[in-house]
């Protein structure tokens, strides 16, 4: 008996979902491009990096539409994040893998998993209530890039931790019961055999937590402030290009609302550059 | 195999399915009985007039029920520019016309009012108009030289293309360029936590909104302007200064449909609606 061809159907139902998945990307891209041409035709390009201010809804003449001021806010925030949780999320990592007893580890990485599985939303209003008074205490007013960055951090700090965690779990065992055998300590073992091993797989986390706190939108747009102003210090607020959008997309027409999809743009780029870099990293680890 | 091939199958039927139920889904409902009112409304704009209009529309549903109302927001802006577009059937705009929309008909449903609010613990009495156009571009920086605190003013403002924000510029002729804020919010509920979370903060929202956060326990309140209390009695007589009516707009000939439903919600029998959402209802 001959069987249906099974293997052609699923690998045509395949391709289809495959070609989908792509096609949808590719038109989210094209989408955002067409629908910022009004702004980008009328405003110019380089106005958007010149213009003293955005005070968009005056309509391309009037109206001032510099987006330099969101660009600086949402990388000094995500840079700042990063630099917070990186080291933070190392440590959880290595305390995981080398060092928490067997139980203690799997409840520890149980709550690091509850922490990435909270709705932004809910980190955003605890930020507005709780940590940006605290801040505003210390130096008014406190929704701030400071705030921002300190949520954020907690944010991706479940991101870069599990992903490191299972990158220094995959260092092969020989390796380490190498170093054992050479009578390394368990630290200069970490810091030997298993962070160069793991190396590039922490490099990726690190990238991918970046991405998200590109992205990130709701919480903070919650703690920051949203003035669109470059910062002068920590406790300036800022406001990042996800919560421009979201802040002004449903109330902006025309010009406006073109211009904002320029912010959509620029920040899809930021993610492409970012993609790019962790798909570099990533292969540079296979060649090694 | 077997098992591969019926999990396929399956999930083909459900595909259809699912597009058969899209489709049907996409059709309107055009078998209502001959005279009654039939058919599909669609609002859109202001997001200060969309609840309202929400429960108005529920109640409108309830008695026709071959109609369906559906009210989505997106700010006055949108209301007027989907109204001329003809993209909506009726447009909400909190705010009265300009006289460059005079090609549309407004249909005032309520009116409500603006108010500066202060958190509760600021002892400010008043604020006169000078002193808060002087806070809000920059000018002055401190409670203190307002009679308060020695403590560094937090200006909480809207973000770009509200109409509170729109209102609040025309009554006190600022430009949007002019305002130096420190926060920037979106909504009245962020705005709300805002200032409730900072003694040293100012801001403006809806006097319904702050009357009805005020009276359930958050640390809001307002201030009198020009010399008025914000109340929803002063909005009802005209005397607040920094009032504004919620209108339906529209654009040409109405529809027996559009004409039916502006007429219901400008009505006495929803003015219970109106007050639950602490606006002011027209008198009659």
């Amino acid at each position: 008996m001959y069987p249906l061809p099974t293997d052609a159907i699923l690998r045509k139902t395949l391709r289809t979902t495959a070609a989908v998945a792509g096609g949808v990307m590719l038109l989210i891209f094209a989408f955002l491009a067409i629908e910022s041409l009004p702004a980008l035709r009328s405003v110019g390009f380089a106005r958007f990096f010149t213009d003293p201010s955005w005070h968009p809804a005056g309509g391309a003449q009037v109206g001032r539409f510099s987006l330099t001021p969101m660009l600086v806010g949402t990388l000094t925030a995500a840079v700042g994040a990063v630099l917070l949780a990186t080291p933070l999320g190392i440590a959880s990592a290595l305390f995981c893998a080398f060092y928490a007893p067997p139980r203690a580890g799997a409840a520890y990485r149980g709550l690091i998993e509850l922490l990435a599985g909270i709705p932004s939303v809910i980190y955003g209003f605890w930020g507005l209530v709780v940590l940006a008074p605290l801040i505003r205490h210390w130096q008014p007013p406190g929704q701030s890039l400071l705030a921002g960055v300190l949520i954020l951090s907690v944010m991706i700090l479940p991101t870069v931790a599990l992903l490191a965690e299972s990158s220094l779990r995959s260092v092969p065992r020989a390796y380490l019961q190498g170093a054992a055998a050479l009578g390394l300590s368990r630290w200069a073992t970490i810091r030997g055999v298993a962070l160069p091993a793991a190396r590039s797989g922490i490099v990726a986390a690190i990238l991918l937590a970046t991405g998200r706190a590109l992205g990130e939108t709701m919480a903070v747009l919650m703690v920051t402030g949203n003035v669109a102003r470059v910062p002068g210090s920590v406790f300036d607020p800022i406001r990042t290009l996800t919560a421009n959008i979201a802040l002004e997309l449903g109330y902006a027409l025309d010009h406006h609302r073109s211009a904002l999809f320029v912010s959509g743009l620029l920040l899809m780029v930021m993610t492409v550059i970012i993609v790019i870099a962790a798909a570099w990293s990533g292969r540079r680890h296979e060649h090694a | 195999m077997t098992t591969t091939r019926s999990v396929f199958l399956a999930s083909v039927c459900f595909t259809m399915a699912l597009t058969l139920v899209t489709l049907a889904g996409c059709s309107k409902p055009e078998d209502a009985p001959q005279g009654a009112l039939a058919g599909r409304l669609v609002l859109t704009g202001s997001s200060t007039v969309a609840p309202l209009a929400a429960e108005i529309a529920k109640r409108f549903e309830s008695r026709h029920p071959a109609v369906r109302v559906d009210v989505q927001t997106g700010g006055s802006s949108r209301g007027v520019a989907d109204a001329r577009r003809g993209t909506a059937d009726i447009g909400m705009v909190s705010r009265a016309l300009k006289p460059e929309e005079a090609d549309l008909a407004a249909h005032t449903i309520a009116l409500d009012g603006i108010s500066i609010i202060l958190h509760r613990d600021n002892p400010i009495p008043a604020l006169t108009d000078e002193q808060i156009v002087a806070i809000y571009t920059g000018r002055i920086t401190r409670w203190n030289e307002v009679g308060g605190r020695n403590e560094r003013i937090t200006v909480v403002n809207k973000a770009e293309g509200h109409s509170t924000l729109e209102l609040f510029l025309g009554h006190f002729k600022l430009k949007s360029e002019d305002i130096r804020a420190d926060i920037v919010i979106g909504d009245n509920q962020q705005g709300i936590q805002t200032v409730a979370g900072d003694p040293h903060a100012i801001g403006y929202i809806s006097i319904g909104t702050a009357a009805y956060e005020s009276a359930h326990g958050t640390a809001i309140r307002t201030v009198p302007m020009a010399g008025v209390a914000p109340t929803l009695a002063n909005v009802r007589n005209r005397r607040f200064p920094l009032s504004r009516p919620l209108n339906l707009v529209t654009r040409g000939d109405l529809s027996p449909l559009q004409k039916a439903f502006i007429a219901f919600a400008t009505s006495s029998t929803v003015h219970d609606l109106v007050e639950v959402q602490y606006f002011v209802p027209l008198a009659d």
